[in-house]
């Protein structure tokens, strides 16, 4: 995501815009990526981030081929070099993959001729589509367009939460900020990375309801309850207290701020039930924007003739 | 390790007569032009001009260096156990390319140097080798840190070393009691600090480019804290200490004060640790996974402000091969280590802003005493080469220059950091107990 300036995200949100369209459609396909194949290659668990991306795929016409690691060769003792060149001799055009170590989709975009390696999310590194419909949201939220796009200069972000392990902070921080927003992190000194050296942000604190008020984005991140209680906060319920959007908080912010959760929401941890069911919680358009931002994906790796080294950390 | 120095099936005197003509010999007492005359596996004679015996070899060292052979305190020759990444022959070869005459195997091989029958293996299958293979043995059985290794009965079979390298031993009691045990035996304790709770499972070191990359980190604090409490306990136990591979800039400094007050306490540091930063890993490749871990340039700085104080007594190579299905994983799960033999000498002399006495202090004859290996201690390593010294020598061309090429390297592994690297000093000739097994840069076995 670091390497995406406004330029390359504003296109990616302009393309966005027709699928979206192309999405309320009663056959909401078209013929754009016909005779490509796509195959995803998912080493760790997510059903949410396949389903949308096999989605964006189909609705492009692709061929889409599901690779579950589980099942796969890499069981058998098979190295994930050795099955990636498999991919790539098979004549895939695009691999979408995810995993739970960094860097995974950055080596194999280094091993591919002419695959494109789209990153669903590695390790706590990146997850570059998320952020990128994210922003998609917020625009939306703010009347779309080129008007929409224009109201990120300036525009108070908020990050709240285990920022340390997310991929998607990484992610969208980075977007935000070449957007021109003023990013703020809010979380538990030990839920921040050690460092935030180089790190594109306004500033960073530890008292959500102080920086509430003045915020257009609140942007939570699910409290990872493996890394939780005890380890990086003393319990859930303490975390709650100091970061978790509870009705008390949700009535601090201006009428039209905007709240995202990149899910699966935990309720009643980082945000209450009943926020979530606020109209200022985007929640829902997230999940359908995500299938337009990975249609435009595919589409500006995919649909524009040859295909070169498109890997888009 | 006295007991395996003699190799079978050749009496020192079946060496070659060899003259290293036209060198510059350096050694702990000096430097001077001299040609060296080896007869029988020892030095016969250190003077300019010496005549020619009839069938004798003759080295070339114009333009060279004459050193002691170097010692490196900290080498993973992986056999018994993995032998696709190295095997004693494999790594004492690329041990004596690099200028080698002694090497200090580390007991994390599987079986674990921790019983007499393991050590005794190893010392075996060294006797063909083509540079002295001094064994460390395990600090406690397994390397589990549960319980003490029969330490005294491995000193017995000539163990001057013991560590659980890959490991720090963890438990302050077992460590404390294992240094009052070892002083009572004469042995050094070697520790790799690092405390297992702050490092959990940090593959690269904590800081700016960890949070940027997302990859979990290892804090500079999981050494520092056993380097702290290794003194600690070195100045109430009265015990010797040495600390491997320190890269940090506190560590450096803990040890600056523990010498300064007297304590027992030596440390070395490896090559990488001065001649790569952490800024390496941004593109995750798993060559540059090392533990410790890179650290940024403010603690490659302190590494050699402490190479050229005296406060580090040693460069050591902590050469780890891995072969490329093992290590070529996603970086979290690949396994530490790198290769260093090869390319440690050249490492120290470009990276190094110090005279080649010094480094050649701190890769030959430093080691030698600290590994129990030098004529203090009996030893044929690491001496003032004269008359009667064994024949352990390398010849160096301090100026030339030359590219690492991984795939030349001796190792059986390939897992170089420094791949395309231009070095400046090259090892020329090695002389190992009087037998040329390097001449011009090629093996000879």
């Amino acid at each position: 995501m670091d390497d995406l300036g406004a330029e390359e995200v504003s296109e990616v949100l302009r393309v966005a815009d027709s699928f979206v369209e192309v999405g309320r459609r009663a056959n909401p396909k078209v013929p754009a990526l016909r005779g490509r194949t796509v195959a995803t290659l998912f080493f760790e668990d997510s059903t949410r981030t396949r389903m949308s991306f096999e989605t964006a795929a189909k609705r492009m016409s692709a061929d889409v081929l599901s690779f579950a690691a589980g099942s796969s060769s890499l069981k058998k003792g098979e190295s994930l070099r050795d099955t990636v060149e498999t991919i790539e001799a098979i004549g895939i055009d695009s691999v979408i993959i995810r995993h739970s170590s960094a860097g995974v989709p950055a080596r194999v975009a280094q091993w591919v001729d002419h695959c494109a390696v789209i990153n669903a999310g590695d390790g706590w590194h990146q997850h570059p589509t998320q952020a990128l419909l994210d922003l998609y949201t917020v625009r939306q939220a703010f009347g779309g367009g080129d008007a929409g796009l224009a109201r990120f200069e300036g525009l108070q972000v908020v990050v709240v939460g285990d920022i340390r392990h997310s991929r998607v902070a990484r992610s969208q921080i980075s977007a935000y900020a070449a957007l021109g927003a003023e990013v703020t992190l809010v979380a538990p000194a030990t839920l921040l990375p050690p460092s935030l050296e180089g790190w594109p942000v306004a500033s960073v604190g530890h008292d959500l309801d102080a920086v509430l008020p003045k915020a257009d984005v609140v942007s939570l991140l699910r409290l990872q309850s493996e890394r939780g209680s005890g380890t990086f906060v003393p319990s859930l319920r303490e975390y709650t207290a100091g970061y978790g959007l509870t009705s008390r908080r949700a009535a601090m912010l201006h009428p039209d701020a905007v709240i995202l959760h990149p899910g699966p929401i935990v309720r009643g941890v980082e945000i209450a039930s009943e926020v979530a069911e606020l109209p200022a919680a985007r929640i829902t358009d997230q999940v359908s924007n995500g299938v337009a931002i990975r249609m435009a994906v595919l589409f500006l790796l995919l649909g524009q003739g040859p295909v070169d080294g498109a890997h888009r950390g | 390790m006295r007991t395996v120095a003699e190799r079978p099936g050749g009496s020192p005197t079946s060496a070659p007569t060899l003259v290293i003509r036209g060198g510059t010999v350096v050694d702990q007492t000096g430097e001077r032009r001299a040609d060296v005359l080896v007869v029988g596996g020892v030095v016969a004679s250190v003077e300019q001009g010496i005549e020619c015996p009839r069938g004798a070899l003759v080295l070339d060292a114009g333009s060279c260096t004459v050193a002691p052979g170097l010692v490196d305190l900290h080498t993973h020759l992986r056999e018994p156990g993995r032998e696709e990444s190295e095997t004693i022959d494999s790594g004492t070869r690329a041990a004596t390319l690099g200028g080698y005459t002694a090497v200090v195997a580390m007991p994390n091989t599987d079986p674990p140097l921790d019983s007499a029958e393991a050590v005794r293996n190893v010392q075996e299958l060294s006797l063909s080798a083509t540079a002295e293979v001094a064994v460390a043995g395990a600090i406690t059985v397994g390397r589990l840190g549960e319980r003490l290794a029969p330490m005294a009965e491995l000193a017995s079979l000539g163990v001057r070393l013991f560590t659980d390298d890959g490991a720090g031993v963890q438990s302050a009691a077992l460590m404390r009691r294992a240094l009052e045990y070892a002083k009572g035996l004469g042995v050094t304790l070697a520790q790799h600090c690092e405390d297992g709770s702050l490092a959990c499972d940090g593959a690269m070191h904590e800081g700016a480019w960890s949070s940027r990359l997302g990859i979990p980190g290892v804090p500079a604090v999981a050494e520092e804290v056993m380097v702290a409490r290794d003194i600690i306990l070195a100045r109430a136990t009265g015990a010797r200490i040495h600390f491997l591979h320190l890269s940090t800039a506190v560590s450096i400094e803990l040890v600056r004060q523990a010498k300064a007050e007297g304590l027992a306490v030596t440390a070395e540091v490896a090559p990488h640790h001065f001649s790569l930063t952490d800024a390496a890993t941004s593109g995750f490749d798993p060559v540059f996974k090392v533990s410790p871990p890179l650290r940024p340039p403010s603690d490659v700085e302190a590494v050699k402000v402490g190479l050229a104080d005296g406060t580090v007594d040693a460069i050591a190579t902590d050469h780890a091969p891995h072969a490329p299905e093992s290590k070529d994983l996603p970086f979290d799960q690949a396994p530490p280590g790198m290769l260093g033999l090869q390319t440690s000498l050249g490492l120290a002399i470009t990276e190094l802003d110090l005279p080649l006495a010094r480094v050649l202090a701190l890769l030959a004859w430093q080691p030698a005493a600290l590994a129990g290996l030098d004529p203090a201690h009996g030893g044929g390593q690491g001496g003032p080469i004269v008359p009667g010294a064994p024949a352990n020598l390398c010849v160096i061309d301090p100026a030339a220059t030359w590219t690492v090429d991984a795939s030349a390297l001796a190792s059986r592994s390939r897992n170089t950091p420094y791949a395309g690297r231009r070095l400046t000093g090259q090892v020329r000739h090695t002389v190992f107990r009087g037998e040329p097994v390097v001449i011009d840069a090629e093996a000879q076995r």
